[in-house]
């Protein structure tokens, strides 16, 4: 059974995340990977090694897809859809059918287990974002991870402020899709 | 990159992100894809000739009820299942309400006909191109959804594509029944209905495969 209080304090965290509040969202993001790490170590018994990547994958599906979030509807619902769809999708790529057995459809138990012992990611997420295309490794990089502006960023690549926008979205797309192909 | 590195990736500098509206958006591309149905429609089949004198009927508006019925009710369907964790809810009785109702109508048209009447009213003339025109006239509609819901990363991949193919369905037999000479509501029960399922089957068949994201 999902503590509410956790439902309630993420939705909040989310929804001023979703208005533009870096930190409340990076608050979102860092306990939504250790409830994932949770739920999905529960998972794969069988896979500990993937757990990282998945974590990895499905919050940057979290993040990928937050505006499919609708304010009316509960976190957990959301949350869980999202990563047992990953998890799915992760299952049936390497067609472990048997690891399928799990019905997977206690839908409260996203929040059960907070995991916040990470092990190493055996996908370097860096080496991937190296093979972006410039208009969008760039942007991820200053606007990402350098934490410069926009109008920053606009200036020191010479694209303009609209593209290096985009490409921050298109790329983290394009890093989403790229995990799929290549795991 | 740790996933600690990943989180603070993902909430640098995040742009605030505006709510969208699913089925806003799903009735915008439905509206597009049946302009483009509408026009292959009168381009191929040409508007029934006949229209001008049947819009006085009321028969012609049980086709056409029931036609934008199951269009309407198949949209809030897939408003529903575009994103994820989403589910039909009440919606699920709701969808079969338009098939009841034009099955209801065909029993009494079918029980207040002369027994030797009654295979005419179910065949009509044109049982043989009803359902396959429907059909084609939906896939425009059924791109344009699912493109749209793509967008809003579904979960149910089988369902939503079925909910698409049948909402598709309702709005292919909307357009195609502009063209559609029959009348009575023991046709539109089955055929029309058929030319629903039609596009439901493919989507339900496709939806894994084309949804995924």
């Amino acid at each position: 059974m999902a503590p509410p209080a956790n439902e309630e304090r993420l939705r909040k965290l989310l929804l001023r995340g979703l208005a533009g509040e870096a930190l409340a969202y990076n608050a979102f993001l860092g306990e939504t990977a250790a409830f994932l790490r949770g739920f999905l170590r529960r998972r794969l018994p069988r896979l500990p090694d993937e757990v990282e990547d998945l974590v990895q994958e499905t919050l940057l599906a979290v993040h990928n897809q937050r505006h499919t979030y609708d304010a009316a509807q509960p976190l957990t619902a959301w949350l869980h859809a999202i990563a047992k769809y990953k998890l799915v999708d992760l299952l049936r790529r390497r067609s472990r059918s048997d690891a399928l057995n799990d019905p997977l459809e206690d839908e409260l138990e996203i929040f059960a287990v907070a995991d916040r012992e990470a092990n190493d990611a055996k996908r370097d997420l860096d080496k991937l974002l190296a093979t972006l295309p410039d208009k969008q490794r760039l942007p991820i990089v200053h606007v990402k991870i350098e934490g410069l502006s926009v109008a920053e960023t606009a200036k020191l690549t010479g694209l303009s402020e609209s593209a290096v926008k985009v490409g921050v979205h298109r790329g983290l797309k394009a890093l989403a899709a790229l995990i799929r192909r290549t795991s | 990159m740790n996933t600690e590195e990943l989180v603070r990736l993902l909430a640098q500098n995040a742009e605030p992100v505006p709510a969208r509206d699913a089925v806003a958006r799903v009735g915008v591309a439905t509206l597009a894809g049946m302009a483009v149905a509408a026009a292959l429609m009168v381009y191929v089949l040409g508007l029934n000739p006949r229209l001008g004198t049947e819009v006085a009927l009321p028969t012609f508006w049980v086709k056409v009820l029931f036609a934008a019925g199951v269009g309407l009710v198949g949209l809030l369907a897939v408003g529903r299942l575009a994103r994820p964790g989403g589910s039909l809810g009440a919606l699920r009785a709701a969808l079969v309400l338009p098939l009841l109702a034009v099955w209801l109508l065909a029993a009494i048209a079918l029980f207040a006909a002369a027994p030797a009447d009654r295979p005419a009213l179910v065949l009509g003339e044109t049982w043989k191109v009803c359902a396959f025109n429907i059909a084609w006239l939906s896939v425009p509609v059924f791109v344009a959804i699912a493109t749209a819901i793509k967008a809003f990363a579904p979960t149910r991949l089988r369902l939503a594509g079925a909910a698409a193919g049948f909402a598709a369905g309702g709005v292919g037999a909307l357009v195609y029944s502009l063209h559609c000479p029959e009348l009575g509501a023991p046709f539109i029960g089955v055929w029309y209905v058929l030319g629903v399922l039609v596009p439901t089957a493919i989507g339900a068949l496709v939806g894994p495969r084309l949804l995924a994201w």
